[in-house]
This record gives structure tokens, C-alpha cells and sequence, in this order.
């Protein structure tokens, strides 16, 4: 590996990232799967490093999802889009960050739908205006939640509470990146780092203190691929997409993986369990899976926010190995105490995967 | 032969220039060759053997720099500026002199594609990653510590060439060929080893090519595996891994290699843009020089008294290229006896 060649590639797919005054849009099913991400995010960048950002509670889903599983036309996704563009300008903002990645990669593949073929954009203007009696203005900029983050890592950095450094051995934890399909494979000049050696999440890995994985299947898909998950009958695909990318990380052992996208790290997470339940094989150490965790989760645990605040018990891989390597603190008694200490449901143990 | 005195500034020592330069020089002419480079020769310079015969690049080059020993050279020399006058030329050169010339016959040959531009096989990135220029420098000086005993070895054609995102859709001619040559001589090198091309479709136009590709597989065992790449990665133990769709089998492929060569096509080279705007000479849409006529006037420019040879104005073998430097030669002959 020459190090300095990704660089170079690195500085030739830098993008410009303003520092300020953001519209939020939240995803579709982020909140089911990591309960805390979004709320971690608004509160790192508002509270902690006091950034501008406004979320509107009428916004809706952008359709991608619909779109990509060929349920609605790309019309209808524009229109919708195209109504979260009128909240944008209503409320007075032109830089607009998406939490998701297929919402970021049907936003960036709608403006240059409508860069292409201006009388596109006319006509949902025209459907819009007909449906709510709104008007929008094209947004300046539109970011990727991780982008923001990957800009801001510096500062999250200089406010570290821990590194992402194994305690006992002073080394570097092994981290794997995994960057969602949407972020920059269609459009490689709109992803930090470009689409082949992307480096918004490898840029907060190394900020905060870890060392990254470049293996050979690190491009490969999760696994979710909207038309092998969501058709039953075709999950088997989904679950070797991810079986093949945890074969191929395996020897590198690593500690963690980091991912951005709503889809990746619930897959990785996942199916580490049916994998496990499957074959009886895991991937971690001593009969644990690979940590999977959203950038957002990441960045709370370096800022030393308490592990089960950030949502970490929902995850199917435990997460308590990491902790311990790193040295963050945490009380296994609160783990599954939701709201006001009450207890929520404790799940059943799997057969080989070992969990707390 | 009559020296009949008029110069004529070749931009460029390749072989292209060298061949000129020596027609040039037996016809009567003062021919002064202009090299960036410390040394002639170009790119075959650094060449090991050619196809199809296996013939040495040195004993072509070494025939070429005897035959040219007397005629004016300016090694390590760039041309500052040039200006049209109202009978010639005038250069302004680097090492501060100028030349004053009748005519200008740009020999400037090509470059390599840049290989990392293809960012999905990864050169510049991991190390067993080369190109076609790495092997070659391989063959000549046995210095390359990547290079050690493989048991598997890929090359992939069009690498740069034949590709509308990379900019480049013209074919490269050479690299189909090239490509079988090389790998004939790693199995020559490393019997044991297997050895892959993927190839788009092959272009094996010129004399003996075919029966070279046959004998690739019949007596190599080469593997020819008709499909692009797709990405490039790197295994734990540094061998890379490649992914690439077999179009006959209908089938992905992935091998692990020891070694992944990059068959880095030919473009064309900036500077003889440059020297060609400032002549008012055109350039063609696939960035080569612009002949008179793509049939009939292939040597010759728009403009009076500047003349071309070899690959400044697309991709050509090295006999064409030679073949081509006699024909601008004698163009250039024929440019001054009207002239009379």
C-alpha cells in the first residue's frame, strides 16, 4: 500500500463543505435502527461545537427508497423532493444536509436530472405548486451528514475525551470503513475522497486516533441493495454480499467497523448474527462479532457520551469489547434501562455469537 | 550528394526524428535534431525487445544513433518558442540560442496514459500494481523488488485507450501485442507461473501478430480472458486482488496475482500541442496533430514547411513509424524542389 498515492487522490476529490447554517433532513428508518444517531448529530455540531442547523418536524421521506425499488417514478420522487426544497427556502436556508445516503444520492441525482433537462424541473415545479402551493429555491449545497462531520472532525477531535487507541497496547485500533453506495458511487466527485478510496470516514478515523483497514472486498456492497433485501426471496443474495465482505476483512481483525449509511451498518450488524447462527463462525474476538457503528455513535464515544445514551444496546453485535479495548466507562446494569430507569426488555442470547 | 543547405529543425530524437533526420541528411539537407531528453531514442530506448521477432530495442536504436552520428544534435534542449517568418522558422531554445530553419518536422512522438487516472486498479496505489513502461524497465535492469518469482500474473489491455471517461477513445495500436509479448516473456522468465490478459476484443493487425496470439496460448498456456476489470484491491499479504467479468463464460471472475500490469495506452504528448498552436498548426479531437489529409497527406500540416512524422499524430507501430519518417523526409524534399 502506498499511502501517499491515496493522498493524492484524496486532494484531487476534496469538496467544498460550508461551515454553517444547515437544513437537516432526518432519514426514513435511522431512528429505528440506531435510535440516538440523529439526535447525537444535531447535538455534537449545535450544542458542542455550536453550528446552525434546522430541522422542520413537516419535512418527509424523499421517496428514495420508493424510487429505487421501482414504485414510484423519478417524478414523484422529484416532487417530493422537490416540497423539502420549499421547507428549505421557507425557512430561510440554502445549504441542506441529508442523514442518509440514498436521500443524499437521489438529492444530488435530482439536481443533476435537472441541470440536464431544465424543462424536467419546470414541470415539478408546476406539480408542486399544484399539489401544495409551494415554491422552492435550488439548495447552494447539499452535504452528506458525514461530510459535515468529516469537516468538523478537528474539532470533535481537540474535545476528545478518549482516542481511538487500544488501552492495554498503545496501538491504533483497526478500523474498517464502509461507505454507503449512494454517497459517491454515482457521483465520485461529490464524495470526500472520491468513489474508489473514499476518505470522509477514514478522515475521522485517523483524527480520532485509529488506523484503517484498506481490504480487498472494501468497496463490495453491504448487503441491503434495495431489491435483494426488500424481495424475500431474494435475502440470500443480501446475506452473501455481507458474508463475502466479512471473509474478506477477517484476517485484518479488525476492531470496529464505520459506516454512513442507514442500511450498512444494520446488515453488517445483523447478519454477523444469522452468519453466526448459520455456520457457527464469528468474526470477532474470542466468539464476539465486529462492533458496527454509525459515524455519529463513533464521534459520541470519543466526545464521552455514555455508550447506552448513544443507543449501543440495540445493536446486535455487543459493543462492551470495544469499550473495554478503548477504555470508555459504562454500567452494564443501565444497559437496558430505557426512559425514566425503566427497564426495557432484555434480548435472548444467540447460539454462537457471544453477547452480553 | 549536394548539401543543398536548407535546415530543417526536428522536434524530437525518436525514432521518428532519428529516421528523418538521416533520410533528411542523405538527401542533402541540414536536419538538426532537438531532444528534451539527455539521450535519443525516445521510448523504444527503453524498450527491451520488440514484437513479433523478439528483436532487441538496443540493436534498432543502437542502428539509428550510428546512422545519425554526424547530423546535428541538441540534447537536453526545449524549444522556448517557435515563430512563423516569412521564409522559415525561427526557435528560441532553452539553452538560450536560437535556430533559424526552413522548415519544422515535429517527430514529438507520444506519452504513456497517466495509469492512475484509472483509479480503480489502483497503481500508485498498491505496489504489485506496474504498467507496460515498469515491465519493460523490469526486462532491461532486473531491478524491481515487487518483481520475484510470481506464480500469477494479470495484464489489462486498453488502459486509457479506447475509453470515452478517461477521455481517450482511440485505440493504441501497440498494446494488444505488446501485451502477449510481455506476457510470452514472463512465462518465458517464470514457467510456472499463470498469466491472464483481459482484453476487450484484440487487435492483432499487422504481420505474424496472429500467429504470435496463437502461440501465446498454444505454447504458453496464456490465459485470455475477454472482460474489463472492474476493481482492483489489495490482499493482507500485499498480492492484489482483481475482479473482472468473463463475457464468453458470462461469468464474474476474481484471481489473486502476484502481479498486475497495466497496459498504460498511448496519448498524445502536450508539448507537441504547444509547439503546434504557436505554428498555427491544428489539433486533431483525439488531442493528435492534424495531417492535411488522413489519407493521402498524413505527413503534412495545414501550414507550409511544417511537416510530421510517427505517433505526434496518433498511435503507430515501429515499422509504420519508420515508414512514415522516409515518406515526411521525402515530402520535405519535395516541399523545397517546388520551392526552387
Amino acid at each position: 500500500m502506498i499511502y501517499q498515492g491515496k493522498q493524492k487522490i484524496w486532494a484531487d476529490y476534496q469538496k467544498e463543505i460550508p461551515d454553517n447554517h444547515w437544513f437537516y433532513v432526518r432519514s426514513c428508518i435511522r431512528q429505528n435502527f440506531f435510535p440516538a444517531s440523529e439526535k447525537y448529530f444535531l447535538a455534537i455540531c449545535r450544542d458542542q461545537l455550536g453550528r446552525d442547523i434546522y430541522e422542520s418536524e413537516h419535512h418527509t421521506t424523499c421517496a428514495g427508497i420508493a424510487y429505487h425499488c421501482d414504485t414510484i417514478p423519478q417524478e414523484t420522487a422529484m416532487t417530493v423532493v422537490a416540497r423539502q426544497f420549499a421547507l428549505m427556502t421557507e425557512a430561510g436556508y440554502e445549504n441542506l444536509v441529508t442523514s442518509c445516503i440514498t436521500s443524499f444520492g437521489n438529492y444530488t441525482e435530482i439536481l443533476e436530472t435537472w441541470r440536464q433537462f431544465p424543462e424536467l424541473e419546470e414541470k415539478v415545479r408546476e406539480h408542486l405548486w399544484k399539489a401544495c402551493r409551494r415554491e422552492f429555491k435550488k439548495p447552494k449545497y447539499v452535504a452528506h451528514a458525514s461530510d459535515l462531520m468529516y469537516k468538523l472532525r478537528g474539532e470533535i477531535a481537540e474535545r476528545a475525551h478518549f482516542q481511538l487507541v487500544h488501552r492495554a497496547t498503545g496501538e491504533p485500533l483497526r478500523i474498517v470503513e464502509h461507505i454507503g453506495c449512494h454517497y459517491s458511487k454515482m457521483f465520485p466527485h461529490k464524495g470526500v475522497g472520491g468513489a474508489e478510496y473514499p476518505c470522509v470516514l477514514s478522515g475521522m478515523a485517523e483524527s480520532w486516533g485509529g488506523r484503517v483497514i484498506d481490504y480487498p472486498e472494501r468497496r463490495h456492497c453491504c448487503g441491503f441493495g434495495f431489491r435483494q433485501y426488500f424481495v424475500k426471496a431474494n435475502r440470500g443474495y443480501s446475506l452473501s454480499n455481507t458474508h463475502k465482505k466479512f471473509e474478506s476483512m477477517e484476517p485484518y481483525r479488525p476492531d470496529a467497523i464505520i459506516t454512513n449509511c442507514p442500511g450498512c451498518p444494520y446488515f453488517l450488524d445483523r447478519w454477523q448474527y444469522v452468519i453466526s447462527e448459520m455456520e457457527g463462525k464469528t468474526y470477532g474476538q474470542n466468539g464476539y462479532g465486529i462492533p458496527v457503528l454509525t459515524y455519529e455513535e463513533l464521534a459520541g464515544l470519543v466526545l464521552g457520551v455514555d455508550p447506552w445514551n448513544l443507543g449501543l444496546q440495540v445493536h446486535q453485535v455487543a459493543v462492551e469489547p470495544l469499550l473495554d479495548k478503548i477504555g470508555i466507562p459504562y454500567d452494564p446494569a443501565r444497559k437496558y434501562l430505557g426512559m425514566d430507569e425503566k427497564k426495557i426488555m432484555t434480548p435472548g442470547l444467540p447460539t454462537s455469537l457471544k453477547c452480553f | 550528394m549536394v548539401n543543398r543547405n536548407p535546415v530543417i529543425a526536428v522536434i524530437g530524437a525518436g525514432i521518428a526524428g532519428l529516421e528523418a533526420a538521416r533520410q533528411l541528411a542523405d538527401l542533402g539537407y541540414s536536419p538538426v535534431l532537438i531532444e528534451k531528453e539527455p539521450a535519443v531514442g525516445g521510448h523504444v530506448a527503453q524498450w527491451n525487445r520488440l514484437f513479433p521477432d523478439m528483436t532487441p530495442a538496443a540493436e534498432v536504436i543502437d542502428a539509428l544513433k550510428k546512422q545519425t552520428a554526424k547530423i546535428r544534435t541538441l540534447l537536453g534542449t526545449e524549444i522556448a518558442s517557435i515563430n512563423r517568418l516569412k521564409d522559415g522558422f525561427s526557435l528560441v531554445l532553452t539553452d538560450g540560442t536560437s535556430l533559424l530553419c526552413q522548415a519544422v518536422l515535429f517527430a514529438t512522438g507520444f506519452q504513456l496514459f497517466n495509469a492512475a487516472k484509472k483509479e480503480e486498479y489502483g497503481y500508485g496505489i498498491y505496489d504489485r500494481v506496474i504498467t507496460n513502461r515498469d515491465l519493460e524497465a523490469w526486462f532491461n535492469t532486473r531491478k524491481d523488488m515487487r518483481i520475484k518469482q510470481p506464480e500469477a500474473v494479470g495484464f489489462v489491455h486498453c488502459v486509457g485507450s479506447r475509453d470515452l471517461k478517461a477521455g481517450n477513445t482511440q485505440c493504441s495500436k501497440v498494446c494488444c501485442i505488446t501485451a502477449i509479448k510481455q506476457a510470452i516473456e514472463i512465462k518465458e522468465e517464470f514457467p510456472d507461473a499463470e498469466v491472464y490478459c483481459f482484453y476487450m476484443d484484440l487487435r492483432l493487425f499487422g504481420k505474424k501478430y496472429e500467429d504470435f496470439y496463437i502461440k501465446a496460448q498454444r505454447d504458453y498456456g496464456i490465459h485470455f480472458i475477454r472482460g474489463r476489470v472492474s476493481e482492483v484491491g489489495e490482499a493482507i499479504d500485499g498480492r492484489v486482488v482483481v475482479k473482472a467479468e468473463d463475457t464468453l463464460n458470462g461469468k464474474p471472475v476474481k484471481v489473486t496475482l502476484d502481479l498486475l500490469v497495466l497496459m498504460a495506452g498511448i496519448v498524445c504528448n502536450p508539448d507537441a500541442q504547444h509547439y503546434a498552436r504557436q505554428v498555427g498548426v491544428s489539433v486533431d479531437d483525439d488531442g493528435f496533430l492534424k495531417s492535411r489529409d488522413n489519407i493521402a497527406a498524413i505527413t503534412e500540416s495545414s501550414r507550409p514547411g511544417v511537416f510530421f512524422a510517427g505517433a505526434c499524430t496518433g498511435a503507430k507501430t515501429i515499422p509504420e513509424t519508420l515508414a512514415e519518417a522516409r515518406s515526411a523526409a521525402l515530402n520535405i524534399h519535395h516541399y523545397f524542389n517546388k520551392r526552387k
